[in-house]
C-alpha cells in the first residue's frame, strides 16, 4: 500500500459564539493515499464540510478553535503560514462545490478564469498557452466543441455543464487530492451520474486522491473506497465501503441505510424513519449524540463510547456503539433488511 | 376505492414567446413549457410527475392552480373548467387546492409567527376567526408533529423538517381536496425525508387527500405515488402504475432516468458498472 498523501489526526474545530463554544468538529481522524476516494458522510450540521475545509484552511478566523494535525505529504497544514497554504490550494489540492453557480466570476470568459488561475500559480506560462491549456481541460471533462465554449460567461452554461467547468478549473495544475463537496448534489440524476463516471475516471486515470463529501449513500455506493460516517460533529463509523454498507456497526448508520427509498427492492408500507432531529450542537446530549433518537439505548449510553476497533476481525472498521457486534448484527436486521427499529410507542 | 376523477387536464399547453426588438417586440420563437400533457387523477390517490430540470413539470403545477395562464388546453376539478378562470372566478377554487413548497427556509415568511402563518388561509377565505382561529391552529399543529406551544413562534426558530411541516399545516388549513407537493422533500436531511412522507402519508388517509406529487427523486415518488408519469421537454413520456413505470419502463427516457439513480449498494452498483461497460 502506498503511503498516505493526507493524514488527519484528531482533528477538533471550534468556533466561539454567542451561545458559547460550538464543537463542530470532535477528533476527526483519516488518510487518503493516492488514488483513494474517501466518502464522509452526514447531515447538515454534522461537521463534514467543516472537516474539508479546515483541512485547507478554509475555516481559519479569530473564532475558530483548530486543533490537531493535518499533514498533506508529512508536511503540517494547520500550523502553516497563509501563503503555504495558498500555494497548496489549486495547485496541490483542488476543491469543487456543490453549487457552480456561484463558484465562477459571472462577468469574465470560462476560458479566462482558468487560465488567470493557472497563471497565479505558474507565471512563467503565457497567457496564449494557458488559454491553449483551457481548451484541453474543457475536453477532458467532456464539454463539447471545447474551443467556442471557453468563451463563454457563466450563465450561457447548463448546471451540468458549469460543473464541468468547474471540475476543468479544479484540474488546471494537476492536483493531487481533489475535496469534492456534494459535487452533485444541484444536478439531475442523469448529470450526476455523467460527472460521477468522469470523477471515477480522473481516479483511475491520474491517481487522484479524492474526498467526497455528501448525504447520498448511493452517491457513496458508486464511487467511495472508504467511508467515514459523521453525527454531530464526531465520526460515529468508519471503514471499507463494503464494512459499511454490509457490517454497519452504527444505529446511525444502520438508520440511514434503512430510511433509503430502493428502487430496486419491492416498496415498503411506511418508509422506516429515523425519529427526532439531530442534537443542536450547542446543547449535546450526555454521551453518545445519537443517543436521544436510538431505539437500542441503555444505562452504558450516557458514557461517550469511543472510536475503536470491536470486531477483532475488522481492525480497520471502527465505531462508536456500547453494544457488542453480536448484539448489534442481531439488533440491526429489521423485516429481513438492515435498518432501525421504529421506537417502541 | 372510488375512482372518481377530481383533477382532469387535457392538452395542456404552455408556451412562452421569446421576443426580440427595441421599440416593437416580434415574437421571434416559444419555449414549449408544457406541450400538450394529458393526465388525470383519481380522488384520494397520488400522482407522481417526475422529469428533471427543465422538463415543464413546476411549469404545469403552476398552471393547474391558475398561477400562469396556460396557452390551451383544459383542466377540470370536479368537472368544472378551471383553465384560464379571471383571479375572482378562480378563489372559490383556491380553497380547494393547495400547495406544499420545496424550500421550507424560503417559503415562510420570516417575520410573521407560526400562527399567523398557517392561521392567514383560514382568515383570508373567512372561515374562522378569533378564538375558533387559534383553536384550528392549534390543532393543525399537533396534526402535523409540532406542538401547539410553536404558535407564537417565528419560522427561523425551527428546523428543515419542522419548517417543512408548518408549510404542510398551512396547506392543509382549508381542507383542501388536491394538494400539489412540489419537491416537498428534496432540500430536507435524509433522515428527516422519511418522516415527511410517511406524515404526508398518514394525511392522505386520514383527510381522503389527493395529491399531485412532482419531484426528481424517482424513489420518493415511487415510494408515494400510486401512477407516475414521467415528463420529459415538456411532454409525458410514459404513464403507468408507480411499479410499473420503475419495474418495467417502457420508454427509452425513463429507462434513461431509471438508469441513473445510484443503487445504494456497493456490489449491485459494481456489477451495474461493469454490465454498462461490457454493453457500450
Amino acid at each position: 500500500m502506498s503511503a498516505p498523501l493526507l493524514e488527519v489526526r484528531d482533528l477538533r474545530v471550534g468556533f466561539a459564539t454567542e451561545g458559547g463554544l460550538l464543537q463542530a468538529v470532535d477528533g476527526v481522524s483519516f488518510e487518503v493515499r493516492p488514488g483513494e476516494v474517501v466518502a464522509i458522510v452526514g447531515e447538515s450540521g454534522s461537521g463534514k464540510s467543516v472537516t474539508a475545509q479546515t483541512i485547507i484552511g478554509l475555516t481559519r478566523s479569530k473564532n475558530a478553535r483548530i486543533e490537531g494535525s493535518v499533514t498533506f505529504e508529512g508536511t503540517e497544514l494547520l500550523e502553516a503560514p497563509d501563503a503555504t497554504l495558498r500555494k497548496l490550494r489549486g495547485d496541490r489540492v483542488a476543491m469543487i462545490f456543490q453549487d457552480p453557480m456561484t463558484s465562477f466570476n459571472p462577468v469574465y470568459r470560462l476560458g479566462k478564469q482558468i487560465a488567470e488561475a493557472i497563471r497565479a500559480h505558474r507565471p512563467e506560462i503565457s497567457k496564449g498557452e494557458a488559454g491553449e491549456r483551457a481548451i484541453e481541460l474543457f475536453e477532458s471533462v467532456g464539454i463539447p466543441d471545447p474551443k467556442h465554449r471557453v468563451d463563454c460567461y457563466p450563465h450561457e452554461f447548463s448546471g451540468g455543464m458549469r460543473q464541468r467547468a468547474m471540475i476543468a478549473m479544479a484540474l488546471a495544475l494537476e492536483p493531487d487530492l481533489l475535496i469534492a463537496d456534494e459535487p452533485t448534489t444541484a444536478l439531475d440524476v442523469t448529470i450526476q451520474a455523467q460527472i460521477m463516471d468522469l470523477l471515477r475516471e480522473l481516479n483511475e486515470r491520474r491517481n487522484l486522491a479524492t474526498i467526497l463529501i455528501t448525504h447520498d449513500l448511493g452517491v457513496v455506493a458508486e464511487a467511495a473506497d472508504r467511508v467515514l460516517v459523521m453525527y454531530a460533529g464526531r465520526v460515529v463509523e468508519q471503514g471499507t465501503l463494503e464494512q459499511i454498507f454490509y457490517d454497519p456497526q452504527h444505529p446511525y448508520t444502520w438508520g440511514l441505510m434503512g430510511s433509503l427509498s430502493r428502487l430496486d427492492r419491492p416498496r415498503p408500507k411506511r418508509l422506516p424513519q429515523i425519529a427526532g432531529a439531530p442534537p443542536s450542537l450547542l446543547a449535546l446530549p450526555e454521551g453518545c449524540s445519537f443517543r436521544p433518537r436510538c431505539p437500542h439505548e441503555f444505562e452504558s449510553c450516557t458514557d461517550l463510547p469511543p472510536l475503536e476497533a470491536r470486531l477483532t476481525e475488522e481492525p480497520g472498521h471502527c465505531d462508536r456503539c456500547w453494544l457488542s457486534p453480536d448484539e448489534k448484527r442481531q439488533k440491526r436486521q429489521v423485516g429481513g433488511q438492515i435498518g432501525l427499529e421504529a421506537p417502541a410507542p | 376505492m372510488s375512482t372518481e376523477t377530481l383533477l382532469e387536464v387535457a392538452d395542456l399547453v404552455k408556451h412562452f414567446p421569446v421576443k426580440r426588438g427595441v421599440l416593437v417586440d416580434r415574437t421571434v420563437d416559444h419555449v414549449k413549457a408544457v406541450d400538450g400533457i394529458s393526465f388525470s387523477i383519481s380522488r384520494g390517490q397520488t400522482l407522481g410527475l417526475v422529469g428533471e430540470s427543465g422538463s415543464g413539470k413546476s411549469t404545469a403545477c403552476r398552471a393547474i392552480l391558475g398561477l400562469t395562464k396556460p396557452t390551451s388546453g383544459s383542466i377540470r376539478f370536479e368537472g368544472s373548467e378551471i383553465a384560464g378562470l379571471s383571479r375572482r372566478a378562480m378563489r372559490p377554487y383556491r380553497r380547494e387546492m393547495q400547495m406544499i413548497f420545496q424550500d421550507p427556509y424560503a417559503s415562510l415568511n420570516p417575520r410573521k409567527r407560526v400562527g399567523h402563518i398557517v392561521g392567514d388561509p383560514l382568515k383570508r377565505q373567512r372561515v374562522a376567526s378569533g378564538s375558533e382561529l387559534k383553536k384550528r391552529v392549534q390543532e393543525l399543529l399537533d396534526r402535523v408533529g409540532l406542538s401547539p406551544e410553536h404558535y407564537n413562534r417565528y419560522p427561523h426558530e425551527f428546523s428543515g423538517g419542522q419548517r417543512q411541516r408548518i408549510g404542510i399545516a398551512r396547506a392543509l388549513a382549508l381542507q383542501p381536496k388536491l394538494v400539489i407537493c412540489d419537491e416537498p422533500v428534496s432540500a430536507l436531511d435524509v433522515s428527516i425525508q422519511a418522516q415527511i412522507i410517511n406524515l404526508l402519508d398518514d394525511l392522505q388517509d386520514e383527510f381522503g387527500l389527493t395529491y399531485l406529487f412532482v419531484a426528481h427523486d424517482i424513489g420518493v415518488v415511487r415510494h408515494i405515488s400510486d401512477r407516475i408519469a414521467v415528463m420529459n421537454q415538456g411532454k409525458i413520456v410514459e404513464e403507468g402504475s408507480a411499479d410499473q413505470v420503475c419495474e418495467r419502463p417502457v420508454d427509452p427516457y425513463t429507462k434513461k432516468l431509471l438508469a441513473a439513480v445510484p443503487v445504494p449498494d456497493p456490489r449491485e452498483a459494481r456489477a451495474r458498472r461493469a454490465g454498462a461497460a461490457s454493453a457500450g
